[in-house]
């Protein structure tokens, strides 16, 4: 089977102008994968599905994981005039200090797809996809106009992380019920307050558990 | 014919019927509770606390390390440390715990507590009939609930058991000799030190 | 793939205008539907024209778990997804995080796995015949000579890693356990009683006019339709795909073993059946090699660590062929000891996308069967 780098050329050869970077997968598993623009996604996907010679006809698991906002903070050299007393009189002079830089990587939300092919029997190949922010551009193109397995898969994500997906035939929560409103996968979620007796509570189960049966007693007072 | 497959399928069924009343293979069912299926020695139900000898509190086992506790997948386990310590099977002073709660509602049966504990002091049990009214307290067993001895171990998993006891046999033995070596050698130097004493009150008296 | 084939899916939405459509909840309390499952259907007389299944009663957000607990904790969770598989769910985890950290494992504990992975397999067979059976409405007489041979597998469990279903007896870079001869050889009297079990189930069902009449030509997939539904497993092979894991990855020690991979033509209820039962014969025969040929030897890489198993940053995507399809673990390592993201693929879940299409233009008993043929099981559908 072709390297990521020849998927990338026949990819970029059938379809030209489509954004494609290699992924590089550090690790000892080697599994590195493609990075696709949304604009582009679909026709792609078509062009993986029936090209002779790779046949990815199956595609086989659609995750979606979540990168929340990162704050990073950077030591960088800086030479900036500063007054200093020198021999007892004020001059200004040229010193390079070190400061503290911060700035906040935007987060996304990010769907890995993995194909393989059954008639040629060889795979995976692994696809992504980035979505512009966390909140409010998280649409990205569906693949299951291309391949019908993405269709329980993407609802999925679409339930517990948020992305929506142009083109799916039916989207809808399909895990959790209909009427729920956050999206569970994420790292920011909080679970809310029904809080079950929990004999063997310790660490901060214990101080939320405590905090509920304080709200519960509270409550219970009020309505008294 | 017109329904030869279920007839086929009749005379299996039939077959199996009559057999049942003489031969004992085809008789399948276990008349529970009078009757109890053969126990495996290697089924785990839910764990219980080592402890040897006669006293429970002296001879337990655990040293309150918090290893099972912070490996247990659900988090079923709660330990609270001791303030003094206890001599331990080789004679060592441990920390013990003074609180050990088990959220058997909660635990998995996963075995993984036994696997992690390096001090041999938490193994499964076989006990299943553990049903009780109390919703909330009733399946939180505590240190004292927990706490069955080594020869209740070696009759459940005699195997395991003898296994475990050479191992802690061998411990105790590489211990003593240790301390053996240890006490030789520290009898040697207090063997050598008279002997460099006794010139110097001879001389002291010669001096005098 | 011509858009002729497409259009099957491109279906225009079913709109009730004169309010003659009988709509029907089926489930979640219903005996024949494999657990906590609903499929929302609407009939035209006895008809079917849409069926919309509806899931997630039994969500326990596994995956949310995964990402709290550490590699080796969510070891017993894998146990509860297929809970009727649990060795080959732990198989399809210790496959993925091997490949995500790079170990490797001794050939003893190979061999091991196979047994105890096509015991599984024999075992998940008979007893997806013998629920098959019980929809059609026998009563329960094939599924109780089903879990009669069953049972002498989940004492051989039992035996080995401690516990029936929930068995957790993988570990990354081997096995926890080492069985003994006793425990091979008793293995191996089993073996020699199945061949006879599958004879007395084959009599019983095979040829039966009624099996024939109600699941022949009942719930078609087509070819096309399951390869681009990402169906894995029987069903795939039913329909007359040639597509087996085993054969595809040469995971594990497979390649040493001969056996065959049945293929259906038709892609109905009474192939995907058959092939369930032809698939436990050559089960049958891999044990058969299996214990003639186990080595000696560790089950366990003595490099691997149980405690502060840190796998190197990193991801990887790892299956094996379950047998409800194929079952895949995605792993997204951060370096810490628990994994950034855990995913599983769940071989239920995707093969159920083309249950409205089996169903369409059978009465609401066919539905129960096709159901049933499909062979899922809830706890891996939510997880």
């Amino acid at each position: 089977m072709k390297t990521v780098e020849e998927i990338k050329a026949a990819i970029l050869a059938a379809v030209p102008g489509a954004g494609v970077t290699v992924v590089q997968n550090p690790g000892p598993a080697a599994q590195h994968s493609l990075l696709l623009d949304a604009a582009h996604a679909v026709a792609v996907a078509k062009f993986l599905r029936d090209d002779a010679e790779l046949n990815l006809d199956f595609l086989s698991n659609v995750t979606g994981v979540d990168w929340p906002d990162k704050e990073i903070a950077e030591k960088v050299k800086v030479t900036k005039q500063v007054e200093k007393e020198v021999d007892g009189a004020l001059t200004t002079v040229e010193e390079t200090v070190e400061e503290t830089r911060k700035h906040v990587q935007p987060g996304y939300l990010e769907v890995v797809y993995h194909l393989f092919s059954m008639e040629k029997k060889h795979g995976p190949v692994v696809l992504r996809m980035r979505t512009g922010n966390r909140s409010d551009q998280v649409t990205l193109p569906s693949f299951t106009p291309v391949w019908r397995s993405a269709d329980f898969q993407e609802r999925e994500v679409f339930d517990l992380y948020g992305v929506v997906f142009e083109g799916h035939p039916d989207l809808r929560r399909i895990l959790m019920w209909d009427e729920f409103k956050d999206h569970p996968m994420r790292k920011d979620y909080v679970d809310p307050d029904d809080f079950e007796y929990e004999p063997t509570a310790h660490d901060e189960v214990l101080k939320r558990a405590q905090a509920h049966q304080e709200k519960v007693a509270a409550a219970m007072e009020a309505g008294q | 014919m017109l329904g030869e497959g279920i007839l086929k399928g009749l005379a299996e069924t039939a077959r199996n019927f009559a057999g049942s009343f003489v031969s004992k293979e085809r008789l399948t069912t276990v008349q529970y509770p009078e009757e109890r299926a053969p126990a495996i020695e290697a089924s785990r139900v839910f764990p219980f606390l080592v402890y040897d000898g006669p006293e429970w509190e002296a001879g337990l086992r655990c040293v309150a390390c918090q290893i099972c506790e912070k490996e247990c997948p659900p988090k079923c386990i709660y330990i609270e440390k001791s303030k003094d310590k206890k001599p331990d099977y080789v004679g060592k002073l441990q920390i013990y715990p003074a609180r050990f709660d088990i959220d058997v509602s909660v635990c998995m049966s996963c075995q993984i507590c036994v696997e992690v504990c390096p001090f041999e002091a938490i193994k499964m049990d076989t006990e299943f009939e553990l049903a009780t009214d109390d919703r909330f307290g009733g399946l939180l067993h505590d240190r004292k609930s927990l706490a069955k001895s080594n020869e209740y171990y070696h009759t459940i998993h005699p195997t395991e058991a003898a296994e475990v006891d050479a191992r802690l046999a061998e411990e105790k033995a590489k211990v003593e000799e240790k301390a053996r070596a240890a006490a030789a050698a520290a009898a040697a130097k207090a063997a050598e030190a008279p002997k460099s004493e006794a010139p110097k009150t001879g001389e002291g008296t010669e001096a005098q | 793939m011509s858009e002729l084939e497409l259009e099957s899916w491109n279906r225009p939405p079913v709109v009730d205008m004169d309010g003659d459509l009988l709509e029907v909840a089926m489930g979640p309390h219903h005996p024949s539907t494999h657990g906590v499952f609903r499929m929302d259907v609407a009939l035209d007389g006895e008809k079917i024209v849409k069926l919309k299944p509806v899931f997630g009663y039994l969500h326990r957000n596994h995956e949310k778990l995964g990402e709290g607990n550490s590699y080796l904790a969510s070891m017993p969770y894998t146990d509860r997804l297929d809970y009727i598989c649990s060795m080959t769910n732990n198989w399809a985890y210790a496959v993925a995080v091997e490949k995500l950290a790079g170990q490797e494992v001794p050939e003893r504990a190979e061999y091991v796995r196979v047994i105890v992975g096509e015991l599984t397999r024999v075992q998940n067979h008979a007893l997806s015949v013998g629920f098959l059976i019980q929809d059609m409405g026998a009563s329960g007489t094939p599924l109780m000579y089903a879990f009669k041979a069953r049972e002498n597998i989940l004492d051989l469990f039992e035996s080995l890693s401690g516990s029936r279903m929930m068995c957790n007896y993988f570990r990354f870079g081997g096995l926890r356990v080492d069985p003994t001869a006793e425990w091979l050889d008793r293995t191996r009297q089993v073996v020699a009683e199945l061949p006879q079990f599958v004879d007395e189930f084959e009599q019983l069902l095979v040829s039966n006019e009624i099996l024939m009449a109600r699941t022949q030509g009942v719930g078609v997939l087509p070819k096309e339709l399951a390869r681009n539904a990402g169906a894995t497993g029987p069903v795939l092979r039913a329909s007359g795909i040639n597509y087996d894991i085993r054969k595809v990855d040469h995971y594990g020690i497979y390649d040493r073993f001969s056996f065959k991979v049945p293929l259906g033509e038709h892609g109905d209820v009474y192939d995907r059946f058959m092939i369930r039962l032809l698939e436990l014969r050559q089960s049958i025969e891999i044990l058969e090699q299996a214990l003639k040929d186990i080595p000696g030897g560790p089950v366990m890489d003595p490099k691997a660590k149980i405690r502060n198993f840190r796998p190197k940053a990193g991801e990887a995507y790892g299956r094996i062929e379950a047998p409800k399809g194929e079952l895949g673990f995605y792993l997204i390592s951060d370096g810490g000891p628990n994994p950034y993201r855990y995913r599983v693929r769940p071989p239920s879940f995707v093969n159920l996308t083309t249950l409205e299409d089996m169903c369409l233009g059978h009465n609401v008993a066919d539905v129960v069967l096709i159901l049933g043929s499909i062979d899922i099981v809830l706890g891996e559908v939510d997880r």
